[in-house]
């Protein structure tokens, strides 16, 4: 309280009159904030430094005045502009007495300098002597300045006596050591290694505040290295724990909710700890349970630690009745009207996804509201959450959304992005290869020049090899396919350059292939291309390698070839062409027409871009020269790694014996250079091509070796790609998603007349009208998306499904209570009770409770010391998780009474906000538009399948 | 971790910009009118979360709010949770009230020493101090320190 009352003295002292500072001030910021214009603010800013430099120079400037002009240095360079010659006198005021100068000082000089910055070495004094100080602000303001200014190389200055203040008696002086510590541990982990233990000393801090620092450099540290750290998971439980009792002094509440910041650290450590842990996720179920209940879903940071322990359950080993409350947790996200609520519900409804992917169905409606919300944001996040629940069924819809959103979007950071997620899904999931070239035209035509080049060569490949071995008509016809769409998109303006390749190359490959095109056609459309983007080089080459193709293979064929005038000419063009490549395409080209056609089908054989090549990876062929150049004296090859190896060893001994620090002189005389003929030879006779040529069969033969290697690297993606292309999978699922749509638009009707055939009583029109009343919210356009994009989604879920086909159009005729006679027993069972078995472990856990210092920790009478502390680790590891288990083997238990499946549609249903009869609508139309008929209605849905 | 807190105001003109890794004068006026122009053209009503992988690299999301003249933004990397970032702001609003009483744009920018002793008890190195003491000493100190001044000028 002293200490305070000293700050504020200082304080005060500085902040006399109006705002505490001079007119000057205040004027210079009155006419920033009413400059109308860049330009007349940098005029201002630049006669402001000038007085100021005029200011500084001047001899005895008072301490107050040179504390402004600090001030407005700071200010001046926060504004943009260089201050760098007032840096110095920073650095002198951080070696004033005065606390609120000195406090200034450390400010100016972590705002200036950087801890690479020369002046460094003259505060590092200053801070070694402040550390030292007996007044612990004095303390603080040194370490806060400790945090920004000091690097590697200085960081042992200042250690041992950052080590010895986290024993300081001052608990926020603890504090800030512990976060310089963490500090230098991000800096230099080797330079801080022995001290890590401390941390876990720490944690054991009589004061929350500082247990609560200690827990991000742990954090840091478990997320380096989980394994060390096991034996603290009980302990973090158990804080925890305590902070949501309450336990903590009341000045750490935030809103009505206790430490919230500490929670949401220690949700995040466990998070890392549980992850793939059995036995640690155990320990941890039951207070997420608590936390479930307990958090107060209206305050924003209730909500803050709700998504925490969200995160938490899905990187912890999955527990259903968590992974329940997680999920009901997200649907209130995603019920909210706050777009930051739904944000996090999309995140959370995407991490959950991975652990139980049928989640997201029940929320279908919410993810298409939220796709076509106007904040980008949110759009961003939904289609992060479309591309991790894709599969075959509904990859259609979503990379068609996601390429027009592409499309809509002017930033290229976030379109190359997009496009390459598009790729990725195409090429895994595509459901047919007539789709996948589509798609990928798109792609190419609206963010080409975004996409890595490799996407290129793995549509080329695609298109050369086709589905594989034996079906050869089939591969013709994509081809021509791809040619019909080249040949209409190719004379749109602005095509980007790789895209041109790949039309390019597709063309000149298959062009003529097919024999409906006509060879002049094909020629004529290439120049075309070479004339409209004669900028552009690679493309050019694409072109005419495309035009030599197709000339070569009509000269094959035994057909007259006659040159277009324009082609003529842009051969004679490129003869003169200020590239070598186009220049030697140009000339091969002129050569290539005055050959005849065996030598010409020699050269390049048709369709011969697929032909597997030998590779001689030993380079055996060229065994005999060696041979020769062996017995004429040259000497063996020695590979690289072998030679390294020899000089880093001999190194390493000729310091060993002399002691030699490496930069010291070297008095041994260098080996002689080792002649590498082997080498050599071999890149003289092996020609290293371009690599984006790989593919052009006009190439000499040797150089295919390269080529093998390049596709090789490629192939990778696309083989699985080929696997999962198996047609017969596809072709159901695709003609079957129109028709669950035509279903879904009939399912209402279907549903009411199957009630009044069961004798409920409800007149089919009920159901009609509800259907029409609720019209006008769920646009059937939505619905339609929501049926393609969760629709063929789970065949697993299908007992769920079963179960509410059954009972939801009941549900949509409403208040017959006969319609639900079966659901009733399980509602009765209130949500909280789920999750609430966790009482007696409760009870048992606090009675031995060792954190009993955080609660009494205001009582200055309760000390503790480090050597307790550690005892107390070794109590709760022993303890804690028998406790727990016996609960999970309960909860376990419970589950396994088949209750599971009633509970969660009870929840679902409870959990629909206020409007519940109109969600209930909703509900139940989503599920006719999105779900199976399966056997739980099996009359109503037969007649609708047929 | 976070990266950067800024005030500017609703013109664009920084008030305060704070990086916890050093950045030179020009990319730092770089980031700050990069976060502006992306700030400004967001309409009314959207979330306040922003990735913003363009400016400050991969993995990187800015939160921001909106007060009277004011936007106060921050910038953290993923190992932190949005939600509670936003309420990190609203700590930092609600203690810069508790200072000035009834905080404006022109206490922030004629205390610029209290505003980052302020941060720094809230914010340290890139962490948040954890503990949240709602009586925290600067701030209380503040406070007391405020009070007459308010009291002058009224």
């Amino acid at each position: 309280m002293e200490q305070l009352k000293t700050i504020g003295r200082e304080l005060a002292m500085g902040s006399q009159g109006g705002f505490g500072q001079s007119k000057e001030f205040l004027d210079l910021v009155k006419s920033i904030g009413e400059a109308r214009s860049k330009a007349e603010e940098d005029r201002i800013v630049l006669s402001e430094i000038e007085i100021l430099k005029r200011r500084l120079l001047e001899p005895d400037v008072p301490k107050r005045k040179m504390k402004e002009y600090i001030i407005r240095l700071v200010y001046i360079e926060m504004l943009g502009h260089d201050a760098s010659f007032g840096y110095i006198h920073a650095v002198k005021m951080t070696h004033d007495d005065n606390l609120l100068l000195k406090r200034t000082g450390y400010l100016a000089v972590t705002l200036f300098l950087n801890e690479d910055h020369d002046l460094i070495i003259l505060i590092v004094n200053t801070i070694q002597k402040d550390l030292r100080s007996d007044n612990f602000l004095v303390v603080c303001a040194a370490l806060n300045a400790i945090c920004r200014l000091i690097n590697e190389e200085t960081i042992p200055a200042v250690l041992p006596q950052v080590v010895d203040l986290l024993n300081h008696q001052k608990e926020a002086v603890r504090k800030k050591a512990i976060m310089a510590l963490h500090r230098f541990h991000r800096k230099s982990p080797s330079s801080v290694s022995h001290l890590i233990s401390n941390f876990r000393k720490r944690l054991c801090d009589n004061d929350p505040g500082v247990m609560g620092a200690t827990l991000c450099p742990l954090f840091d540290l478990i997320s380096e290295d989980v394994t060390t750290y096991k034996d603290l998971v009980s302990s973090f439980v158990s804080i925890l724990k305590q902070v949501t009792e309450r336990r903590l002094p009341k000045s750490y509440d935030y809103h009505q909710m206790p430490a919230p910041f500490i929670q949401i650290k220690l949700l995040k450590i466990m998070a890392l700890l549980g992850s793939g842990d059995k036995s640690a996720s155990e320990i941890m179920y039951m207070v997420l349970g608590d936390l479930f209940r307990k958090c107060d879903s209206s305050t924003n940071i209730g909500n803050a630690i709700l998504y925490e322990c969200i995160r938490c359950i899905s990187s912890i080993l999955p527990s259903p009745k968590l992974l329940e409350a997680a999920a009901d947790a997200i649907s209130k996200f995603l019920k909210s009207d706050s777009h930051n609520l739904k944000y996090m519900g999309i995140d959370g409804l995407g991490r959950l996804i991975k652990i139980s992917p049928d989640i997201a169905e029940q929320h279908q409606l919410a993810v298409i509201d939220c796709l076509e919300d106007p904040d980008d944001t949110l759009k961003r996040k939904t289609f992060e959450l479309l591309y991790k629940m894709t599969k075959s069924s509904n990859v259609e819809v979503i990379v068609d959304r996601m390429i027009d959103y592409m499309i809509s979007i002017n930033d290229n950071h976030y379109k190359t992005e997009i496009a390459s997620r598009c790729v990725e899904l195409a090429e895994q999931f595509a459901p047919s290869n007539q789709w996948f070239i589509q798609t990928m035209n798109k792609v190419f035509e609206h963010a080409g020049d975004l996409v890595n080049i490799k996407v290129a060569h793995n549509l080329m490949r695609l298109i050369a090899e086709g589905f594989g071995e034996d079906d050869d008509d089939a591969d013709s016809k994509l081809r021509l396919s791809a040619v019909e769409s080249y040949l209409k998109i190719i004379s749109e303006p602005k095509l980007p350059s790789l895209f041109l390749q790949v039309i390019s190359w597709v063309l000149g490959e298959y062009g003529t292939a097919d024999g409906k095109y006509s060879a002049s056609y094909i020629s004529g459309k290439l120049c075309d291309v070479a004339d409209a983007y004669s900028s552009d080089e690679t493309v050019k080459g694409y072109a005419v390698s495309a035009l030599m193709k197709i000339y070569a293979f009509e000269i094959a064929s035994g057909r007259k070839v006659d040159v277009l005038p324009e082609c003529q000419s842009l051969i004679e063009e490129l003869l003169a062409s200020h590239s070598t490549d186009l220049q030697q395409r140009a000339y091969e080209l002129q050569a290539l027409l005055a050959l005849d056609a065996r030598a010409v089908e020699s050269i390049i054989p048709l369709d011969a871009s697929c032909e597997d090549i030998e590779v001689d990876k030993d380079l055996s062929f060229l065994n005999g020269y060696i041979q020769q150049a062996i017995e004429s004296g040259a000497q063996p090859y020695i590979s690289e790694r072998e030679r390294s190896g020899m000089f880093e060893t001999s190194d390493y001994h000729s310091q060993d014996h002399h002691e030699v620090p490496s930069h010291a002189l070297r008095f041994e005389a260098y080996e002689l250079p080792k002649p590498s003929v082997p080498q050599q030879a071999s890149t003289e006779l092996v020609p290293v091509p371009e690599p984006s040529y790989y593919s052009e069969p006009h190439q000499p033969i040797p150089t295919s070796l390269v080529s093998e290697r390049d596709s090789s690297e490629i192939k990778l993606r696309l083989d699985g790609v080929k696997q999962k292309w198996g047609r017969p999978n596809y072709q159901p699922t695709t003609s079957s998603s129109p028709n669950t749509s035509s279903i879904s638009q009939q399912a209402p009707n279907g549903t009411a007349t199957q009630h009044s055939d069961g004798g409920v009583g409800s007149s089919s029109s009920k159901p009609q009208s509800s259907y029409n009343s609720k019209k006008p919210e769920v646009d059937p356009e939505k619905q339609r998306l929501a049926a393609s994009l969760f629709g063929g989604s789970s065949s697993s879920r299908s007992d769920r499904k079963s179960s509410s086909g059954g009972h939801k159009p009941g549900k949509g005729t409403a208040n017959k209570p006969t319609t639900i006679p079966k659901e009733n027993p399980t509602p009765v069972q209130p949500p909280p009770d789920l999750l609430d078995l966790g009482e007696p472990t409760a009870t048992t856990v606090t009675t031995m409770d060792p954190f009993k210092e955080l609660e009494g920790l205001l009582d200055s009478s309760s000390s503790q010391d480090g050597g307790g502390s550690t005892d107390v680790m070794g109590l709760y590891s022993d303890a804690a998780p028998v406790t727990t288990t016996t609960s999970v083997d309960s909860l376990l238990s419970e589950l396994s009474d088949g209750s599971k499946g009633n509970s969660r549609t009870y929840q679902s249903q409870t959990s629909k906000g206020p409007n519940s009869k109109e969600a209930l609508e909703k509900d139940a139309l989503v599920r006719q538009m999105g779900v199976n008929p399966t056997s739980q209605n099996p009359t109503l849905f037969k007649d609708l399948l047929g | 971790m976070i990266k950067a807190v800024m005030m500017m105001n609703t013109q664009g003109k920084p008030r305060l910009a704070k990086f916890y890794d050093f950045m030179t004068v020009e990319k730092q006026q770089e980031l700050i009118r990069g976060v502006f122009s992306v700030l400004c053209s967001r309409p009314e009503n959207v979330s306040s979360f922003l990735e913003i992988d363009s400016l400050f690299g991969p993995d990187s999301r800015l939160v921001y709010k909106h007060y009277a003249t004011l936007y106060f933004v921050l910038v953290f990397d993923g190992s932190e949770n949005e939600l509670a970032m936003l309420d990190l702001i609203q700590v930092l609003v609600e203690t810069l009230d508790k200072c000035f009483s009834n905080v404006c744009e022109l206490d922030i920018v004629f205390n610029y020493s209290k505003m980052h002793a302020v941060l720094d008890e809230i914010v340290f190195g890139g962490q948040i101090r954890s503990c949240l003491k709602r009586d925290f000493t600067c701030p209380e100190v503040c406070f007391r320190v405020a009070r007459p001044i308010a009291s002058k000028l009224a």
